[in-house]
């Protein structure tokens, strides 16, 4: 088979030239690319099938653009979420009734982990808040109406939905937070005074899953997962918030001044929202598993390929040693936690309780991820300090992993809880 | 006009992404543990099949690959972008290492006998070959006429398709009577992605297999492959200060 190699690339090349290095980084053969995805236990050739369509609007209507909105420090939430939705990439597991497909969890972890094909952290994360943080409590627990209000309209990427639970006061230590929403004198309805923070896409949300207190005592008992449309008046966002990494998704400070919402927003029962989170908490940080798989890989094969070409002292630097040890060291590391997470979505399709596991999995991922990206980075030298390479990116994005949705602390201590050595 | 049978030829490529290596043996390019996929051109071709048949033009679309096992994650593709059958022509190891256009287009000429097809249509070339002589070959065997190249496609009374073609120079604009053969240029459309939910439902499509004995084609080559290589590096070039040394320069390689 002769190729003509200008051939292909003329007819189909569509990206801008500024990308053409990271692109052809991630086009080339993956480390464990002889493994097909269908032969792994918990996955089926619709899963790769489903795999390749989604990779193919990724590489269409997602990378070309990383770079720019990286820069702008902003994406265009509403019409990605939109292009995903009518993809059906967006409700895989909620009940067809209100647009999903009533396919079990581990289609929405082939769709995480295939979301780390996008060469940045920011979107796919803000996308996951959306399909997988948001909204688990509402499709389990929520009443038919709010389903059809809220519900069904984020599964067909119609609206783009953000979650509320930390605080300026209250991160890790949810059972801690301040904000309530008291029944008002008189009515049906909801008065929410308080504020959010580190809320993703809290600026471009058009509804937020919010924890708030709905009533006085056990702080385990007193609150409510609440579906809020964020232009209620009241509701208002403080500021954008700068970080390190993850900059195409904006994070928000957000304030709630006598927001009113009717009482029917609760999710499922008063007083449950804390056991709700807790809940919807497993699949978030599963999910989170899954998104680094793709971009730790490619940040090895990348270091492969940089390494291979750099010379040093008269041999690539990949020829010491030290670094082949290494990075064979962890992509062994990574296939574990490949092995791990996928043993633990078997185990939640079954039907167990995974929050030990999906802790223990979350924990190791987010250690992982510093590891591999600061040991990567190290390779690429004075390279790997600028803005002109992946892994700087992945260096600064891949960090949150450790802190968000439950700092590596809260896990160890959900596994001391669970494993009764929690001093009482 | 509703009732027109459409057949799609899907062939597995190398994905247009890859880099494509040689083997060390010079005797073809690495393709164990690449990422394939359906040819660009024939997704075209199938894009344009599927909306014919949502134009009720086309009543019926079946999709066709031959080669590996791996050809049957195409033809899933293909019922996913809304195929309503998929065969697949299983040929496998060396058969399938020197399967060339002539063989292939012999056993999509009998398929489309067999099927009773109205219009064949075709990607106008695979990428990773570039032959560009299966849909010529398949309306020669038939002794259909043939529009190559379809940057347009429009139907005219019950039997005859309109075809634009873009040539060297501009664009040409041509009749033929059905059944004919149409391949894929480009420009004809921009095929949708697969969404979950037809790629569930593809689950449940017709999917059937056979071999080429089965079809009754001798596939044996009849080309040899010499060798493949790498096409040359390109040399990196130099910048000059003005026109005149561009001239200079120019003048110095015979160029001008």
């Amino acid at each position: 088979m002769a190729t003509t190699a200008t051939n292909r690339t003329l007819a189909f090349l569509t990206s801008s030239p500024s990308l053409s290095f990271i692109r052809s980084l991630s086009a080339t053969p993956l480390l464990r690319s002889n493994v097909k995805i269908s032969d792994e236990a918990i996955f089926t050739s619709e899963h790769v099938e489903m795999r390749g369509a989604l990779n193919k609007l990724i590489e269409k209507e997602i990378n070309p653009y990383v770079d720019e909105w990286e820069a702008a420090r902003s994406f265009p939430v509403h019409s990605v979420i939109k292009k995903l939705g009518e993809g059906g990439f967006l409700g895989p597991t909620r009940d067809p009734e209100y647009g999903g497909l009533g396919l079990d969890y581990s289609y929405s972890i082939a769709i995480a982990e295939e979301l780390g094909s996008i060469t940045c952290g920011g979107v796919p994360m803000a996308i996951g808040v959306h399909s997988d943080m948001a909204t688990p409590a509402l499709a389990r627990f929520g009443s038919d109406e709010l389903k059809k209000e809220f519900l069904a309209p984020s599964i067909a990427g119609d609206v783009v939905a953000c979650l509320g639970v930390s605080e300026v006061g209250s991160g890790s230590d949810v059972a801690s937070i301040k904000t309530t929403a008291l029944p008002k004198k008189g009515s049906d309805d909801l008065v929410i005074n308080g504020g959010k923070m580190w809320t993703t896409t809290g600026t471009k949300a058009d509804w937020m899953c919010l924890l708030a207190n709905t009533r006085e005592g056990d702080p385990h008992r007193n609150k409510s997962l609440i579906c809020l449309p964020m232009n209620t008046p009241g509701v208002s966002v403080a500021k954008e918030i700068k970080k390190i990494g993850n900059y195409s998704s904006d994070t928000a400070q957000i304030y709630f001044d006598n927001v009113v919402v009717p009482r029917k927003n609760i999710i499922g029962e008063e007083g449950q929202g804390f056991t709700y989170q807790m809940l919807q908490f497993q699949e978030e940080r599963m999910w989170a598993v899954a998104s680094i798989l793709l971009p730790m890989e490619r940040i090895m094969q990348a270091t492969v390929e940089y390494c291979r070409e750099r010379k040093a002292f008269g041999k690539s630097i990949l020829d010491n040693q030290v670094v082949h040890y290494r990075l064979a060291e962890l992509e062994t590391e990574l296939e574990s936690i490949r092995s791990f997470l996928y043993r633990l979505v078997g185990l939640y399709v079954a039907g167990h309780d995974v929050t030990k596991l999906a802790s223990m999995a979350k924990l190791k991922a987010g250690r992982l991820t510093r590891e591999i990206t600061d040991s990567c980075l190290q390779y690429w030298g004075g390279m790997g300090y600028t803005d002109e390479v992946p892994v700087s990116r992945a260096w600064r994005d891949t960090r949150l992993l450790s802190i968000g949705a439950g700092a590596d602390e809260v896990m160890l201590s959900i596994i001391c809880k669970l494993s009764g050595t929690l001093p009482k | 006009m509703a009732s027109l049978r459409a057949l799609v030829g899907c062939k597995r490529v190398i994905d247009y992404a890859v880099k494509i290596r040689v083997k060390p043996d010079n005797m073809g390019v690495v393709t164990e543990g690449i990422k394939h996929s359906m040819n660009p051109f024939d997704e075209i071709a199938l894009e344009e099949a599927v909306r014919m048949k949502e134009k009720k033009i086309v009543s019926e679309i079946v999709a066709v690959s031959c080669g590996p096992p791996e050809c049957q994650e195409t033809l899933r593709t293909a019922l996913a972008m809304g195929a309503d059958r998929a065969i697949h022509v299983e040929i496998k190891g060396e058969e399938y290492q020197g399967l060339q256009p002539l063989a292939v287009s012999k056993m999509l000429a009998k398929l489309i006998q067999n099927e009773k097809v109205d219009i064949a249509f075709f990607g106008k070339q695979a990428i990773d070959d570039d032959s560009n002589q299966t849909g010529q070959m398949v309306a020669s065997l038939l002794d259909w006429p043939q529009a190559t190249f379809a940057s347009k496609i429009e139907t005219e009374g019950s039997d005859t398709l309109k075809v634009m073609r873009e040539i060297d120079g501009g664009l040409e604009h041509i009749k033929v009577k059905l059944p004919a053969v149409v391949t894929a240029d480009l420009r004809l459309n921009e095929p949708r992605y697969a969404t979950l939910p037809n790629i569930m439902k593809a689950k449940k499509k017709p999917f059937s297999k056979m071999s080429s004995e089965e079809l009754g084609v001798d596939i044996k080559p009849r080309l040899q492959v010499k060798s493949v290589v790498d096409p040359p590096v390109r040399e990196a070039g130099s910048t000059v200060e003005n026109v005149d040394e561009l001239i200079t320069k120019l003048k110095d390689v015979g160029v001008v």
